[in-house]
């Protein structure tokens, strides 16, 4: 009796993808090493935990590449469709772009011109409030190369960047040895401004944990101090619940630093008070340049929102929250702002870039959203691809696509991607939107 | 027992991986539909982990969760934390202020424990 063939599973060798990018958050950490086997990624060495969980949980997706009504659809038809309704609506918005590439970020912005439409990103959700300051006062800006090899006192102000950004403090805020911090941790103090005693809080030197809603006060008192006005210890304590003297304290080792760096989140553009909050911290960096070196950062949640806004900003004169109904871009936030134009009622058709709106807008944006029609591309199923018009699979950037990302200090980091993926990129079905309603508004 | 708190939604580790996930796998689920209360107020208003309480703005709004007890000292009383999600952005107001941002951390809402 003949003995059967010994059957072994022939095994494709791994591949290493050496610095390639991670683009879950504003970090954009270029030094990754993605080890990829059978087109799955079974490495990501250096990635933190929301990295690893980015690179693993990035497998293609199996649903098809489009969606129309719930129903399989092929690409094109799916094209079509999202250009009729864009160029069939009166108040058409673009919306999201935070997750994908500046090329395809720039194709959507000249669809939003296109159908003379409002072009608006997730920053408008985010440090929009940040970006509203910047006009009114400027940004005392660095890279976090310069923060890495120059800081040494560093604040964090109302984020909590241990749980958002795991590797900001060991690749460019607090551990690393740099130029003029030769021994790393020891050559700084690190600063924490929080209402809540957080994971961030407890890796600081000093932690100032104030009243909830008082950033405001707790930045005019040390503006205050920052020129030698006087102020009143009670209500600084009333206000902040902190005692003058350590404000005092903090001051003195502020004017007393080589390098000043602050770099804030987003508990203070979501919390009442706003932009105003985000125009007291840059007024507080910019007064500091009277006595030393001081810079302030927004820390940036999505991988590429930094693009947006500078890819937005490239095309129209404005970061986000741009309407282009009369043929040249406006800008008002309050007015041109997805949250707004949803909750008023007035958009009556959408483009969703990478975002989900259905899961993080207030009630009345969403019942707003679920009532027109709207096109979604995303890599994942979300809240807002379930209930689209059209909803395409789009390939994951980074992982699966080239391009352009920018980190969150505004420096461009060109992506290395590491598996191929079936669905269509981003970039792919805006420029075929883009052309379809071209055509169609000729 | 009905009693006034100051909500802060935020991000964790947990909800951001959970967003690589999937948005409908038990991890994000899990993390986005549990409220931290600060061990104190756990106590003097009688609950325990995975208890449902309602909470509710100013305006109304208002969701149904459960609660657990926030580590150690990270909440001071009188502050909740839940993770940013479809039950957080479900009591932030349409209104933003002229500035395109809903108010959405430091809200004024009242937690009544769920029988």
């Amino acid at each position: 009796m003949a003995t059967p063939p010994i059957t072994k599973p022939i095994e494709s060798p791994a591949t290493v993808i050496t610095d390639a990018t991670c683009t879950f958050c504003g970090c954009v950490c270029d030094d990754i090493d993605i080890t990829v086997k059978d087109n799955h990624i079974t490495d990501a060495k250096r990635a933190c935990v929301l990295g690893k969980s980015w690179f693993y949980g990035h497998a293609a997706d199996d649903r098809p590449d489009c969606l129309i009504e719930g129903q399989p659809a092929s690409v094109a038809e799916g094209v079509e469709r999202a250009a009729r309704i864009l160029t069939e609506a009166r108040y058409p918005i673009v919306y999201g772009l935070s997750d994908t590439t500046s090329e395809a970020q720039r194709v959507a912005v000249a669809i939003g011109d296109a159908i003379a439409g409002t072009v608006d990103t997730t920053t408008s959700v985010c440090h929009g409030p940040s970006g509203m300051a910047f006009q009114g006062v400027g940004e005392v800006t660095c890279t976090l190369g310069e923060v890495a090899n120059r800081g040494d006192l560093i604040i964090f102000w109302g984020g909590n960047p241990a749980e958002s950004h795991p590797r900001h403090f060991s690749k460019y805020s607090l551990m690393p040895k740099g130029m003029f911090v030769p021994n790393g941790r020891k050559d700084r103090t690190a600063v924490g401004v929080d209402v809540r005693k957080t994971k961030t809080a407890k890796a600081m030197d000093l932690f100032f944990q104030i009243k909830p809603r008082s950033d405001f006060e707790a930045l005019w008192t040390l503006r205050a101090l920052a020129k030698s006005v006087e102020v009143d210890p009670e209500q600084v304590k009333r206000d902040t619940g902190i005692e003058l003297s350590r404000w005092q304290d903090l001051m003195d080792r502020m004017k007393a630093a080589k390098f000043g760096v602050i770099l804030f989140g987003m508990g203070l553009t979501m919390t009442r008070g706003k932009h105003l909050n985000s125009e007291a911290l840059l007024s507080l960096a910019r007064d500091m340049n009277a006595f030393t070196r001081f810079v302030v950062k927004p820390m940036r949640g999505h991988g590429n929102v930094t693009g947006a806004d500078n890819v937005v900003t490239w095309q129209t004169g404005y970061p986000f929250g741009v309407n282009m109904s009369r043929g040249y871009p406006r800008f008002n936030p309050g007015e041109y702002t997805t949250s707004d134009t949803l909750a008023r009622g007035e958009a009556d058709a959408a483009l969703l870039v990478a975002c989900d709106p259905m899961a993080n807008f207030s009630q009345p944006a969403r019942e707003r959203l679920q009532s027109i029609p709207y096109i979604a591309l995303d890599p994942k199923e979300t809240p807002t691809t379930r209930s689209a018009a059209v909803a395409f699979t789009t390939a994951t950037y980074g992982i699966n696509t080239p391009g352009t990302v920018y980190r969150m200090d505004d420096v461009p980091i060109y992506l290395r991607p590491a598996l191929s993926s079936t669905h269509p990129t981003d970039l792919e079905v805006l420029s075929a939107i883009h052309r379809r309603v071209t055509e169609l508004k000729k | 027992m009905t009693e006034r708190f100051i909500l802060i939604p935020g991000r964790t580790s947990k909800q951001g991986c959970g967003v690589s996930e999937g948005k409908f796998d038990r991890v994000y689920q899990q993390e986005i539909t549990t409220l931290q209360v600060a061990p104190a107020d756990m106590k003097r208003m009688g609950l325990a982990n995975g208890d449902r309480v309602r909470v509710t703005t100013e305006s109304g709004r208002q969701i149904d969760v459960a609660v657990t007890a926030a580590t150690g000292d990270e909440l001071p009383p009188g502050l909740l934390f839940i993770a940013y999600g479809d039950l957080s952005s479900r009591l932030m107001d349409g209104e933003t202020h002229g500035s395109g941002m809903p108010t959405s951390k430091g809200l004024d809402v009242t937690m009544e424990k769920l029988s």
